[in-house]
């Protein structure tokens, strides 16, 4: 037996090797300096290096546009979808890093360890985004999830962030394991690792005849479920997201999902699509669950992480939709709604940061009221980022929804499209509330004077009066929210975006 | 000209954000007296022989089949007007008031105006429920932030919010309803996929999906009415709305419900329709009774107008789903006249509101006293809201119950209940309020000039079309007649025979079979 060592493209891997130059010296450079490297310094070289890494990736990503290529043996495929989706992570990984200037977890985390780990996640998503093998799947996944885990847990002098960690770390865990667990079935019963011949070696015999399979495609599927928050597995969403320093949460609220929907994408519809019939079913039964519970949890919480935690979960249910139809449609209406999410989610974001450093309120629904009269530069980036999530005309949540029910209808699954409906007007009654707080006279509820509450002890979080007013907060929402209005007006670009991430596919 | 008309009103309320503060009520209305011009222009070019004018149509995102397609005919042109002229009521009275952060209250005035006339003048489904989903947000703040929280009932915040809810239960499942139905006439007729109401009604996509998109799209305009077991939301939302929005409100978006009936449903889901008739016709019938039954229990002004809006909206319904030329005629008349009537009625309610201090009917009274100007406007608009013979509203319920008598005797007998018992709810509201004994705390004091100036003109309207109403009936006609044609025509008819769903009653009011009942 002659072995052949692929080959290796080397422009096309150009950006996986960029972004692992990058996190090395992220780490490295820092540590030259005095201080080792926990000194301001160090942090602001970090930043713009991490900056610079992704520019760069994004380059190169963009240079390999509507230019497909297989590489490493066909371990990777380097595709539309795979450019899109990264650049979804990339562009929400440069809003992290803005968000993350002054915060305080990355300052105790030392200078270059939380931009590496942060830039490393980023490697992850990337890999995973292209990833056609059962192998390449799993370390990506694994290169995604193991620096959040961390970065989850590196708001030190917080309980509720090292709690959020360790949760997270072992719900992650879990779900690597089945999802590992479930790609050893996988390759017992197709004999292949790779998803082209996983659905050659499961093509003939067909899904439900054949035990193995069906037992490892669960597997699986439950896996990616959990990284997805996709209901039932979508519990630790809400305590993760609230406990996590919260500009790592709005990287894991649009990058993770975005990443793990791809690889969702990819494998359901290259892998198994000969079996659509059979697995469709199923997911659109997970999806329509998911909205429901979604939307139902996040009503009446008063921590506005919990709250997108747990809208979160909704959106994901929204997104799943876009995967039971097992069209080009479908996916182009996925890739469309997670780049909209893109926007309406990191808005929404920014503005809680800047309201968690800026009151003594935390993350608690409180930090907004009267926002509107306060800091109309952040109530409105918030407004429109609420509205748009509740799939309000004009933005681009109703392009996004409007995408989803026509490739729904079109693929047989109305029903869900009702769902869909249904989910977005049990959205309002939240979404709504926080609208209300930032610009309507408080009701009922007293404002009581009491700070503590989720996660804001004094000491650990220095407030800073003037943080609704910096640059680096107030530029990344305006722009999130420019960015919902202009694609929710002229959605053509975004369109055509995504149209080339579903012809790669089909 | 259709384009400048549909986004005036928003220019001008984002160029309004850069101006002092003082100034951004004028410059609203400056706003809103241009769209009335430009409206008033186009309803002069209006050539009431030609079908659908002043249109565009362009590609919007031809990746989801939607196109930006806007044009008059004389099903909207009225109501085109009609929007226009009360919005420039609506906010020149406004503007003479103080306002809390005017550049907002401003800038939601004229976005909801756009948004209004875009649902009336979108040609694209989608469009349609774009905009008839818009207009939801600028009243959203608008009577959240600047509406009155009750003492012994829900925030004007969570008032609005419960309206929002309802509205939207209503128009999300449109949305679906709107793609469902181009979805199936594309898979069916083979084609790309395309939105265009013209194009849509051509084929009428099969009986059996029109029965439940039927009922998506009319849940959605019964909602916005409102009409009977549906209109949850309108005591509390009317109770907190600012009385300048809600005179708009009460007078415009409510006939966008009303006239999605003629311009979607009767057109795009014929065979639902007939099949479905006298199911709407309960809820319209239910509508007047209840709502007139309301109007003249109630002690709250703003409610004795919210129910009897939500009677004469019965009226409106019953007039289209008698699926007559007659009926449906009448029935835009009425969307008009019911505009004119209920918006200065609304206006009147905040003058009586303002020297009162109360909203009470039992806490006012004698208010005629010294104000023979403010009381004879008042006169004249409660003759009309009770269809006396010689307003146009008498002739707008005349066509309506003319054409119920001839497609069904038996409603038309129900119906007629209501007009005796919209007189008994005017009158009381005139005389509790403009005559009886006066309470001594409140003063009786003449309209002012400037009110006056909001107020007459819009009796004025009322008046000239009490004279004129053919202005309307001679315009509006053959564009119902389309309307109307297609729930009458051999395919709507062929498609329930098809579907062994015959009519159950023939021309002559006689049970024929037993099959649909």
């Amino acid at each position: 037996m002659t072995f052949h060592a692929p080959v290796m493209d080397y422009g096309a891997l150009s950006p996986l090797i960029a972004l692992t130059a990058g996190v090395c010296f992220v780490l490295l450079l820092p540590l030259l300096g005095r201080g080792r490297g926990s000194s301001r310094i160090a942090i602001q070289t970090s930043t713009a290096l991490t900056l610079l890494t992704l520019a760069t990736t994004a380059g190169l990503l963009i240079w390999h546009w509507n230019d497909p290529v297989e590489l490493v043996s066909g371990a990777l495929r380097l595709d539309d979808l795979a450019i899109s989706i990264s650049l979804i992570a990339i562009a929400a990984a440069a809003f992290t890093v803005l968000l993350s200037i002054r915060e305080p977890a990355a300052e105790q985390a030392g200078g270059g360890e939380y931009h590496a780990l942060l830039l490393g996640s980023v490697l992850g998503m990337t890999l995973l985004a292209q990833a056609q093998n059962l192998v390449t799947f799993f370390v990506a996944i694994e290169t995604l999830s193991i620096p959040l885990y961390i970065l989850c847990a590196t708001n030190l002098r917080r309980e509720q962030s090292l709690e959020s960690g360790l949760k997270y770390l072992i719900v992650g865990s879990l779900g690597s394991a089945t999802l590992l667990y479930g790609m050893a079935f996988l390759y017992g019963g197709s004999g292949s690792t790779d998803f082209v011949g996983i659905a050659a070696g499961i093509g003939h015999a067909g899904l439900l005849s054949d035990p193995l399979v069906l037992v490892g495609i669960g597997m699986v599927a439950v896996g990616l479920a959990f990284k997805t928050s996709i209901a039932p597995f979508h519990q630790w969403t809400p305590d993760v997201y609230e406990g996590a320093p919260t500009p790592i949460t709005s990287f894991m609220a649009v990058a993770t999902k975005a990443a793990a929907f791809a690889v969702f994408v990819r494998f359901f519809d290259v892998a198994l699509a000969p079996e659509a019939g059979d697995w469709q079913p199923a997911l659109a039964v997970l999806a329509a669950a998911t909205i429901v519970i979604g939307n139902v949890g996040a009503l009446g919480q008063d921590s506005l992480k919990r709250l997108l935690g747990y809208s979160g979960v909704a959106q994901a249910g929204y997104i799943l939709g876009g995967l039971v139809v097992a069209s080009e449609a479908g996916v182009n209406a996925l890739v469309f709604y997670l780049a909209g999410y893109l926007f309406m989610n990191l808005a929404a974001f920014s503005v809680v940061v800047a309201r968690e450093r800026e009151t003594s309120f935390g993350d608690d629904i409180r930090a907004v009221r009267g926002l509107g009269r306060e800091r109309p530069l952040l109530a409105w980036p918030l407004t429109i980022s609420m509205l748009a999530l509740a799939g309000m005309p004009a933005t681009v949540g109703f392009i996004g929804k409007l995408y989803l029910i026509e490739a729904l209808v079109e693929g047989d699954y109305t029903w869900l499209a009702v769902f869909i409906a249904v989910g977005s007007m049990i959205s309002l009654a939240y979404y709504l509330r926080v609208v209300a707080a930032m610009w309507m006279r408080p009701g009922g509820e007293s404002a009581s004077a009491t700070p503590a509450i989720a996660g804001a002890s004094p000491e650990a979080d220095p407030i800073d009066p003037e943080a609704g007013r910096r640059w680096y907060l107030v530029a990344p929402a305006l722009l999130a929210a420019a960015g919902v209005i202009f694609f929710g007006i002229i959605p053509q670009p975004l369109v055509e975006f995504a149209q080339h991430a579903g012809a790669a596919l089909f | 000209m259709i384009n400048s008309l549909l986004w005036t009103p928003l220019a001008f309320g984002l160029l309004g954000l850069f101006l002092p503060k003082r100034y951004s009520g004028w410059w609203a209305t400056l706003g809103a007296a241009v769209t009335l011009g430009i409206a008033i222009a186009l309803l002069a070019g209006f050539d009431s022989g030609a079908g659908l004018q002043d249109t565009v149509d362009v590609s919007w995102i031809p990746g989801l089949g939607v196109d930006y397609s806007l044009g008059l005919d004389g099903l909207n042109v009225f109501l085109v007007v009609l929007t226009a002229l009360l919005w420039l009521g609506g906010t020149a009275f406004a503007a003479f008031r103080e306002q809390e952060r005017p550049h907002l209250f401003f800038l939601m005035m004229l976005l909801a105006e756009t948004a209004t006339l875009g649902a009336f003048v979108a040609q694209d489904l989608l469009l349609f429920v774009l905009f008839f989903d818009l207009m939801l947000i600028p009243f959203y703040f608008l009577f959240g932030a600047w509406g009155t929280d009750r003492e012994d009932g829900p925030t004007a915040a969570a008032a609005t919010l419960k309206m929002l809810v309802y509205t939207l239960v209503g128009s999300l499942l449109m949305l679906v309803g709107a793609i469902a139905t181009a979805i199936i006439a594309s898979q069916d007729g083979g084609h790309h996929l395309t939105f265009s109401i013209a194009e849509l009604a051509k084929h009428p996509i099969a009986a059996g999906s029109q029965r439940w998109i039927f009922w998506f799209f009319a849940a959605a305009f019964l909602v916005k009415m409102p009409a009977f077991l549906l209109h949850g939301w309108m005591p509390d939302a009317y109770r907190a709305a600012p009385l300048p929005v809600l005179a708009i409100f009460s007078g415009v978006l409510a006939k966008v419900g009303a006239y999605g009936f003629l311009r979607v449903v009767l057109p795009l889901f014929p065979s639902a329709t007939v099949q479905f008739q006298e199911v709407v016709l309960v809820i319209a019938l239910a509508s007047i009774l209840y709502g007139s039954v309301m109007a003249f229990t109630q002690t709250n002004v703003r409610l004795v107008g919210g129910y009897s809006s939500v009677a004469q909206l019965g009226f409106i319904t019953a007039g289209i789903f008698a699926l007559r030329a007659d009926g449906a005629d009448g029935a835009v008349l009425q969307m008009v006249n019911h505009g004119l009537v209920v918006a200065p009625l609304f206006i009147i309610v905040a003058l009586l509101a303002e020297r009162s201090g109360s909203e009470d009917l039992r806490e006012m009274g004698g208010m005629a006293m010294r104000a023979p100007v403010l009381a004879a406007l008042f006169l004249i608009v409660t003759l009309a809201t009770l269809a006396m013979p010689g307003s146009a509203n008498f002739i707008g319920e005349f066509y309506i119950l003319n054409g119920l008598f001839q497609a069904k005797i038996v409603y038309a007998f129900i119906a007629i209940s209501g007009v005796a018992m919209s007189a008994y709810y005017a009158l009381r509201l005139y005389q509790r309020t403009m005559h009886n004994r006066r309470p001594d705390t409140i003063p009786s004091r003449e309209i002012g000039l400037r009110d006056g100036l909001v107020l007459a003109p819009l009796v004025l309207c009322i008046v000239g079309l009490a004279l004129y109403p053919q202005l309307i009936l001679h315009r509006t006609d053959p564009a119902v007649q389309r309307s109307v044609a297609a729930t009458k025509g051999p395919p709507a008819q062929a498609q329930l025979a098809a579907t062994g769903l015959k009519p159950t009653y023939n021309v002559a009011n006689r049970p024929v079979g037993g099959e649909g009942r």
